[in-house]
């Protein structure tokens, strides 16, 4: 197999001006993966191969997997330690190659089986974060997620040779998928790259999800953009945005208008990538067809966008705001996974509405009449005093308007 | 705000909780946990949230350890039904938990449809009151009449 460097690929198309188009894509069925595989590859973008693991791999039950593959029974997502090596290394066989990198997606907490497994098939791109893929999900112990990532990133780091460059992206960029204020997403964006880069990697993407402001998003990219020169010199970095991950439009036409949004947001701001949603997503688990459409619309979008001159961050809400998070936890221990947990057991960071026992939960966002995602409370977050503009109670009936407002706008026609 | 209000796991640090609210082990989903305890607190309620995937032993420590005059279960997965039912079972094993108030809703079937045979299954194995999706305004009158909140 060829090798492909994911990191080296996506910088020479974003070099060439073109945006790299993702789809979160899974199947059980080697066939069908390799099928998904193809498609993403001929959906006629730029594009890079998804494989989407399903939840019992997620969770390490692998006893469940292979249950279910020996049964026949469909599965949400590709098995990657279940089927046998040949049998994927057949399904990627001349899919995955230097023209076409191919990443793991996945949501585990303790990721060293599926690292493991991967690397085997030659494959090295992959994503997640002792953060961002611990708190929204499960009990997994933050201390636990952050002595497994440690493993993960060594795994990787070590499979480097001169043909073979691993690359991990942050998922920080997305936590519970909405109402996370851009500052905290941003902050966590970076330390979870920072914690990449300090166990090994030395090519990783630092995430953003599209959230309820244009403006907003556009001064988190920035902000993130210029955090990441600060603290991340001389790693490969790029910026990913992940088009809206919260309650999704109902209409074909709705959601669409959010996917064109999304691509909109990456090619102004700078990113390299995009992952996309597709006009499914309300509904059910999309199909390969509703994956390459999706890849089309966005690519069509992108074309017709033109970059924005790249502004100053520092100054913005966001950059001020992600900039103290980020000092503030670094300044904790020189273990960037020590400061992490330390931060957290402090309240220093903090993910509103988030419900794991290691998240202090002192902290409540809310859509500000602006559009703009803000802190109702700051519970313990080092926050300057400005950061709180409306300290208020957020009832259970605006919470419910809050998780539903960007399907309701784009359903209603709207595009902000 | 001020100090009073606790974390999002728990109303109040320093009370006693009136509600234990938790999810079901298979079910990650946290948005429909996060609501119900806004609701709960809004009609005078301290609520204790378990949050997600929580194995019933947990469920079972926690009323034990708690004593909650309600405990509410809530899961959105579609492996409601299942995962309800073991849970009712095991919580009613235990003899100081044998007169505690528990109901159950949410998304509790895949189909999404109201099934009469699930509801008087779960009922027959001990939860005093199913929920559907959709009957928010029927469980916020029947937390309401639930003692042991604190009336604000």
């Amino acid at each position: 197999m060829t090798p492909a460097s994911f990191g080296g690929f996506v910088s020479r198309a974003h070099a060439r001006g073109a945006l790299v188009v993702q789809p979160r894509m899974g199947f059980g069925d080697p066939r069908q993966m390799r099928e998904g595989l193809r498609r993403t590859r001929d959906a006629g973008a730029v594009t890079v191969g998804t494989l989407t693991l399903d939840s019992y791999t997620r969770v390490n039950d692998l006893a469940a997997a292979r249950r279910a593959v020996r049964d026949g029974v469909p599965l949400n997502g590709y098995p990657i330690c279940t089927h046998p090596a040949e049998v994927s290394r057949a399904m990627l066989d001349g899919v995955h190659e230097a023209a076409f990198p191919v990443q793991v997606r996945h949501g585990s907490a303790r990721p060293e089986h599926i690292v493991s497994a991967l690397l085997d098939l030659g494959l090295d791109a992959t994503e997640g974060g002792p953060v961002s893929y611990c708190l929204p999900y499960g009990r997994t112990r933050l201390s636990d997620a952050v002595a497994a990532w440690r493993t993960a990133c060594a795994l990787l780091a070590e499979a480097r040779t001169d043909t073979r460059e691993p690359h991990l992206e942050s998922f920080g960029g997305c936590m519970l998928g909405q109402l996370c204020p851009p500052s905290m997403l941003v902050a966590l964006s970076v330390l979870e790259g920072l914690f990449f880069a300090r166990h090994g990697l030395r090519s990783v993407s630092l995430s953003y999800a599209q959230q309820t402001s244009p403006e907003q998003d556009l001064e988190a990219m920035a902000a993130l953009r210029a955090l990441a020169g600060e603290f991340l010199p001389g790693i490969d970095t790029h910026l990913v945005v992940y088009a809206y991950m919260g309650v999704f439009p109902a209409t074909r036409g709705g959601a669409l208008r959010l996917l064109e949004e999304a691509a909109r947001l990456a090619v102004a701001s700078g990113a390299a990538r995009l992952i996309v949603k597709t006009a499914a997503e309300a509904h059910r688990i999309p199909t390969i067809a509703d994956n390459v459409e999706a890849l089309r619309t966005a690519a069509r979008a992108a074309e017709a966008t033109t970059p924005r001159a790249a502004g100053a961050a520092a100054g913005s809400e966001v950059y001020e705001e992600a900039a103290v998070l980020v000092r503030t936890v670094l300044g904790l221990h020189d273990d960037v996974g020590e400061a992490l947990l330390l931060a957290f057991r402090r309240g220093l960071l903090d993910i509103p509405y988030c419900l794991h026992p290691d998240n202090a939960g002192r902290t409540r966002s809310f859509i500000d009449t602006d559009g703009r995602l803000r802190w109702a409370d700051t519970g313990l977050l080092p926050l300057p005093r400005t950061a709180l503009t409306a300290a208020r109670r957020v009832t259970s009936d605006e919470l419910l308007t809050a998780l539903t407002r960007v399907r309701r706008i784009y359903d209603q026609g709207g595009i902000r | 705000m001020n100090s009073s209000v606790g974390s999002m796991n728990s109303s109040r640090v320093d009370a006693a909780p009136s509600v234990l609210l938790t999810g079901t082990s298979s079910d990650a989903h946290t948005w429909n946990l996060v609501h119900l305890q806004l609701v709960l607190e809004e009609i005078g309620h301290t609520v204790a949230n378990l949050g997600p995937c929580v194995p019933d032993e947990l469920v079972v420590e926690s009323c034990l350890g708690l004593r909650p005059a309600l405990v509410v279960v809530s899961s959105v997965n579609g492996h409601g039904f299942n995962d309800g039912l073991r849970l009712i079972r095991v919580l009613r094993a235990r003899p100081e938990l044998a007169g505690t108030t528990v109901v159950i809703g949410g998304k509790l079937v895949t189909d999404g449809l109201r099934n009469v045979g699930m509801v008087r299954r779960l009922t027959a194995a001990g939860y005093d009151r199913v929920f559907d999706d959709g009957e928010l305004p029927a469980f916020r009158t029947f937390a309401a009449r639930t003692p042991d909140r604190a009336v604000s």
